[in-house]
């Protein structure tokens, strides 16, 4: 029934555009507070533009979300449950926000919607070091059965190796992206900057798309691996940028060049890095041992080993 | 008390007066013995059980021990909805199940090849680490399922897969070639279906429901990669 659509709550493109770009306010949906189901109310914090008889509401309603919003110490287990609370259909939304980066729609705002949460980074980083360890040794299964001469080896270490890198890449960069927008802080004026779980959040849910581009580098095509590498470097980079660029875009453009381009950067580098260290080309692994053959007498010739110069 | 029933009165033709307001007037007099035996029923059948784990024999209490584990390995072998798993948990199982696997899939010590498999102590830490992360993240996720229930389920739940780690050990025996590494594939595949199955029916109903998902990812990443250490082994 037509009446009955009506009714039915819909999420507005205006009301989403009006909270990216007055970062100040806060919806609250009805199942946080203690209005009645289904109201939104748009609270602006600092000087509205309503009507004077709405400020006493507001005050009420700011009062109350002040008081919700103190969380319990960090020593509880409540508060760390606070950062886990999201539904499937939530973490599967903010991954498909990561893999398709639209110039206008800033990740922060527009899915994560100033509730980040750590189910998403952590899980992605944990899928992510497995898949890169598993893959890894498989080309080298499939290089084998080309080539006899290579010596398979599960290659356990490499768990680890990715595991560290993975989990390290998203935790100290995204450090030092917040400290340095903090210490930059004055410097702007619309725009506050992020909160460090929300710059943790878009770093994470950035890495999702290596996932599939991971799996994919198992065709043993080199041209093709480097295009899906450069794709997915694309979409990475970009939802980063589209992220980061309504902060930087009041600094000195200097700055703002900079620092884009550091992350850029970085992230092509932990790709490259990844690529190079868990998908060794195959021609420089075959190439090496007839070298060393030749080169030493025949009775210290060893079995051909992955060689140890690039561990 | 025979002044008492005496106060209380004929409840028909004085005027209704408050419960117990006799009572006051109550006085014990001195021949009225008030000592004696309370005698708790259970008593005596307590007294009998407390001695008897003491003092039973060894081997009762090993047997007691393992046929508990015993019912729970059927109770994964043939998971249906039951939770006996979530009552009576215990770690015993787990341990045995992962030490065998540990003892299983770590390279041998002449090998010292730099990227081989798993050391000992690295299979074990990724098992008991990773049924922590996955409970610690299961109890995140707002489910109403204990610690140690939860690592009691994760743990039993790798029976499927050490069953698959000593199939692949005879069929190692026998000529390697595609047809051994077929075998090992499919085995190592229905004990991993079989595992995620058992798990899942125990675990599933403690998440709320539009959770559910996010609870179940990491178990099935945590029997993926318990799985592709299984089948990536190789004796040296």
């Amino acid at each position: 029934m037509a009446a009955a659509d009506e009714l039915a709550f819909h999420e507005f493109e205006e009301a989403s555009n009006l909270v990216a770009e007055t970062p100040d306010a806060a919806t609250a949906s009805g199942s946080d507070q203690l209005t009645p189901q289904g109201h939104v109310a748009v609270v602006v914090d600092s000087g509205g533009s309503y009507g004077a008889e709405e400020e006493a509401e507001e005050s009420d309603r700011t009062a109350l979300l002040q008081e919700e919003k103190q969380q319990p110490g960090f020593w509880t287990f409540g508060y760390y449950q606070s950062f886990f609370d999201v539904d499937t259909s939530q973490v599967l939304d903010r991954i498909r926000g990561s893999l398709l980066p639209r110039p206008g729609h800033n990740f922060v705002r527009h899915h994560l919607r100033n509730r980040p949460d750590l189910y998403g980074p952590f899980w992605i980083c944990a899928t992510l070091a497995f898949v890169l360890a598993v893959t890894g040794n498989l080309t080298l299964v499939l290089a084998q059965r080309r080539d006899p001469s290579i010596h398979y080896s599960p290659q356990f270490h490499k768990v680890t190796v990715a595991g560290v890198t993975i989990y390290c890449y998203v935790w100290l960069v995204p450090l030092a992206l917040w400290g340095f927008l903090r210490w930059r802080k004055g410097v702007r004026e619309r725009m506050g900057p992020y909160t460090f779980l929300e710059t943790v959040c878009v770093y994470g849910y950035s890495l999702f798309v290596f996932i599939p581009t991971v799996v994919l580098w198992l065709i043993p095509v080199p041209w093709l691996q480097w295009l899906f590498g450069a794709l997915a470097l694309a979409l990475s980079a970009a939802t980063l940028v589209f992220t980061l660029w309504p902060v930087v875009r009041e600094d000195t453009r200097l700055v703002a060049a900079v620092l884009l381009s550091t992350v850029v950067l970085l992230h092509a580098l932990l790709a490259v890095g990844c690529k190079f260290y868990f998908f060794r080309p195959l021609p420089l692994e075959h190439l090496a041992p007839p070298l060393q053959a030749s080169s030493l007498p025949p009775k210290l010739l060893l079995p051909p080993t992955p060689r140890a110069k690039a561990t | 008390m025979a002044k008492a029933a005496e106060s209380s009165g004929d409840p028909g033709t004085t005027s209704p007066r408050p419960l117990f307001a006799g009572l006051s007037d109550i006085s014990i007099s001195q021949d009225i013995p008030v000592e004696g035996e309370i005698t708790i029923p259970m008593r005596s059948h307590i007294r009998e059980f407390d001695s008897s784990t003491l003092n039973e024999s060894v081997q009762n209490t090993i047997m007691r021990d393992l046929k508990a584990v015993g019912k729970k390995f059927m109770h994964v072998l043939y998971p249906r909805k039951s939770n006996t798993l979530l009552r009576d948990w215990d770690l015993w199982g787990p341990l045995i199940l992962c030490v065998t696997l540990a003892l299983m899939l770590q390279r041998s010590s002449i090998d010292s090849e730099k990227d081989g498999g798993p050391q000992f102590a690295e299979v074990f830490v990724i098992v008991w680490f990773g049924a922590v992360t996955i409970t610690l993240n299961s109890k995140l996720l707002g489910g109403n399922i204990s610690f140690f229930q939860s690592l009691c389920v994760l743990g039993y739940c790798i029976l499927p897969l050490t069953v698959a780690m000593l199939v692949c050990r005879l069929v190692l025996l026998a000529e390697p070639g595609p047809i051994n590494f077929m075998v090992r594939l499919f085995v190592v595949i229905v004990m991993f279906a079989w595992s995620i199955v058992a798990s899942t029916a125990f675990l599933a109903d403690s998440q709320p429901p539009n959770r559910k998902a996010l609870a179940i990812y990491p178990v099935f990443l945590f029997y993926f990669v318990i799985s592709w250490m299984i089948l990536t082994f190789t004796p040296q």
